[in-house]
């Protein structure tokens, strides 16, 4: 078996997928670690379920390269198969079969030996909590039951690479919490974790992050330098009376972005240094007869970060589309 | 390939046939309708023809012709009647298709011994009873009036030699030439190719359109296990639909079984793998049930129906529709039922339509195998 020396379970080097004149993913590379929480985060439409697919081998890509668990993704797409476990966006196991029967099933697929068999479907069984549900078709199971048999379904066969695609889309917030604990002990057991989700905070609890935009990945690093090392921007967190009109006033100076309600106060985004802003503001609030309480420079958070992203890669393509036309 | 994999797909394939009442009264209650349905409504036997009869003379004569008639089983009198406007009455409103007119000087002129017409007129809209029932007629009418023209000549004196000729027929394989006895083996392929086909239509349709299927390609399963494991549980299901058919034309229409019944189950595993295999490459190409489904309907009802042989004679069709039949797995399931029922004869005879099946199964497995890709789009 071609398992890799290095530490890479997944490795994609310009990888596109088009539909027609329609470019899905575009020309994107980065690695996955072995035993990483990969979060690939982004709007819907933005390519993230194109490219799972086309990593676990149901989805040929129209150019670039890549491999799985060391299997190129173009011709060793079968060998790619028996070494993850897949749980796509709609829930895909069968309604009119029983919890159990499910099982049967994907242990007989993965052709688990009988004696290792029933040790792993308690363990799934456990792991979901259906212990009391074994013979319910699974038509009738709650959205966090399901999600989590198909995760169990998925990983029946332990196989060292998981994708989960939106794995937690349409669940309660408890069961989401329940997941992702599921989730940090298969890390912790050195499985990777492939996992798309445009969830903010679920993208905090990943190792490493990817944000794809419009077929393209636009940022790549850890959560901590996505929002200290690719944010140009700077954030101010201010704190006044009167904060909506407030806004108008900061609004008209030199220097500043962008200026939204968060919470109580204001959060004003300048592409000057915030020590700088921080005193004109001051100022000219105070000229106005607002009183300021508070004003101090904070750490942006990641949905900051992505919208900053997102925004300047419109302003980019906007740009180039004038100068093409 | 692994037959655990096939062993999964397969009883996974079961309980969806299982739980799904449709599914289960689609593979085995429509065979069996369609089987009572055409077995008792298709006959092409041409018997108790309904009749009238404008018997002008009323003599003892005339009453002792119309005799021969109502004593044959191939005319039901209807009812006498007085005029042409009556006749043409009882035909019109489908009472009658026959009627036959007898002149007012019917015995006169037979006691003159000169020749007598006799009307028949038929109702030509169904051309084949017509047909038929008149041939009956002539046989009738010629068989009485020989009858008289012996009598004449004894009365004569002479010395009249029975007959010439005397014919002796002997049908062979289906003596009292029922047309049952031939239609209801031939419905039997019939019915298995369309609903065959028609099973395995949904069964790959259904996981794309349910979404399963993305799951399922996820998997190391291969492509042979797949459709392996998706055959057996409907190949189950046909194998019993034929044996409720034989059952049911042993004892429902007792169609005579003079071959073996094993060959038929032997014969009908190999038609069952071919036919099956259709319906799964249509399926696979269709990835939509409804569409699926229509196609196998179409792909397998006409063709089989029409051009099997099954009770349009092949022979009498045009060259290029002779030409297209021989692409006809039915007709070749058709040739052998028939043979195996009413012939009784055995493999070394039927040899070549069941190498003609085994092509078939081998080709349809292989499409179907080369159709279906482990990819999305």
């Amino acid at each position: 078996m071609a398992i890799p020396h290095d530490n890479r379970a997944v490795v994609v080097r310009d990888l596109e997928r088009r539909f027609g004149t329609f470019m899905a993913v575009n020309r994107i590379s980065f690695e996955v670690n072995r035993g990483e929480i990969f979060g690939f985060l982004g709007p819907n439409g933005a390519g993230k379920s194109t490219t799972i697919r086309i990593l676990c081998g149901i989805l040929a890509p129209s150019g670039g390269t890549g491999s799985v668990a060391g299997f190129d993704i173009v011709r060793e797409a079968e060998q790619i198969k028996t070494h993850i476990g897949y749980m796509s966006q709609k829930f895909s196991l069968y309604e009119d079969l029983t919890v159990e029967e499910n099982l049967n099933f994907y242990a007989g697929i993965y052709n688990i030996p009988e004696a290792r068999k029933k040790e792993r479907k308690e363990w799934v069984i456990e792991m979901s909590g259906l212990q009391d549900h074994r013979l319910s078709r699974t038509a009738l199971l709650s959205g966090g039951w399901k999600q989590r048999l198909a995760l169990g379904c998925a990983i029946l066969h332990e196989p060292p690479i998981i994708f989960l695609d939106e794995p937690t889309s349409g669940v309660d917030p408890i069961s989401r919490r329940r997941f992702w604990d599921l989730i940090y002990e298969l890390s912790g057991k050195g499985v990777t974790v492939f996992v798309t989700t445009h969830y903010m905070d679920e993208a905090e609890y990943c190792d490493r992050i990817g944000l794809i935009y419009r077929g393209a990945l636009i940022a790549l690093g850890t959560p901590e330098s996505l929002k200290t090392e690719w944010m140009e921007e700077e954030i101010l967190e201010l704190h006044c009376d009167r904060p909506q009109e407030a806004m108008e006033e900061v609004e008209g100076l030199e220097g500043i972005k962008e200026v939204a309600l968060f919470g109580k106060g204001l959060h004003v985004v300048t592409a000057l240094e915030a020590h700088r802003i921080s005193d004109s503001i001051q100022q000219r609030l105070k000229d106005q007869g607002f009183q300021v309480f508070r004003i101090e420079k904070i750490r942006p958070s990641l949905e900051d970060v992505f919208v900053s992203l997102i925004e300047a890669r419109d302003r980019e393509e906007a740009s180039q589309q004038e100068v093409h036309q | 390939m692994r037959l655990s994999r096939v062993w999964a797909m397969a009883r996974k394939e079961y309980l969806h046939i299982f739980r799904d009442p449709r599914s289960l009264g689609m593979g085995i209650a429509i065979p069996m309708i369609m089987l009572i349905l055409f077995g008792y409504a298709l006959t092409l036997d041409v018997d108790k023809v309904p009749m009238v009869i404008w018997d002008q003379n009323r003599s003892q004569t005339s009453r002792e012709f119309i005799s021969h008639f109502l004593g044959s089983r191939y005319f039901a009198l209807q009812g006498y009647v007085d005029s042409y406007q009556k006749v043409e009455q009882a035909i019109d409103e489908r009472r009658a298709l026959v009627a036959m007119v007898i002149p007012p000087d019917f015995a006169g002129r037979l006691s003159a011994g000169r020749t007598t017409p006799v009307q028949m007129i038929a109702d030509g809209s169904d051309s084949n009873t017509a047909t038929i029932s008149l041939g009956y007629a002539e046989i009738i009418i010629s068989a009485y009036s020989q009858q008289i023209a012996v009598k004449e000549l004894q009365r004569q004196g002479a010395r009249v030699m029975a007959d010439p000729l005397d014919v002796r027929p002997r049908v062979w394989y289906n003596a009292d030439l029922e047309s049952r006895n031939y239609i209801i083996p031939g419905l039997i392929a019939v019915i298995m190719m369309v609903i065959a086909a028609l099973l395995t239509s949904l069964t790959v349709a259904r996981e794309w359109e349910q979404g399963t299927m993305e799951q399922l390609i996820s998997t190391p399963i291969k492509t042979q296990e797949l459709i392996l494991g998706k055959l057996l549980p409907y190949f189950a299901i046909g194998l019993f639909d034929v044996l409720l058919a034989v059952l049911m034309g042993e004892f429902l229409f007792q169609v005579p079984l003079r071959g073996q019944p094993l060959l038929i189950f032997a014969q009908a595993a190999i038609f069952l793998i071919g036919t099956l295999s259709l319906g799964m490459l249509i399926s696979i190409a269709a990835k939509n049930q409804l569409f699926a489904s229509q196609v196998a309907m179409v792909a397998t009802f006409l063709p089989a129906f029409l051009l099997s042989g099954f009770a349009y004679p092949i022979r009498s069709m045009p060259i290029v529709l002779q030409w297209i039949t021989y692409i006809i797995p039915a007709k070749y399931f058709v040739t052998l039922l028939k043979g195996i029922y009413l012939k009784g004869v055995g493999p070394k005879v039927l040899a070549v339509e069941g190498l003609f099946l085994v092509f078939f199964a081998v080709i349809m497995f292989s499409l179907a195998n080369k159709k279906f890709k482990k990819k999305l789009v």
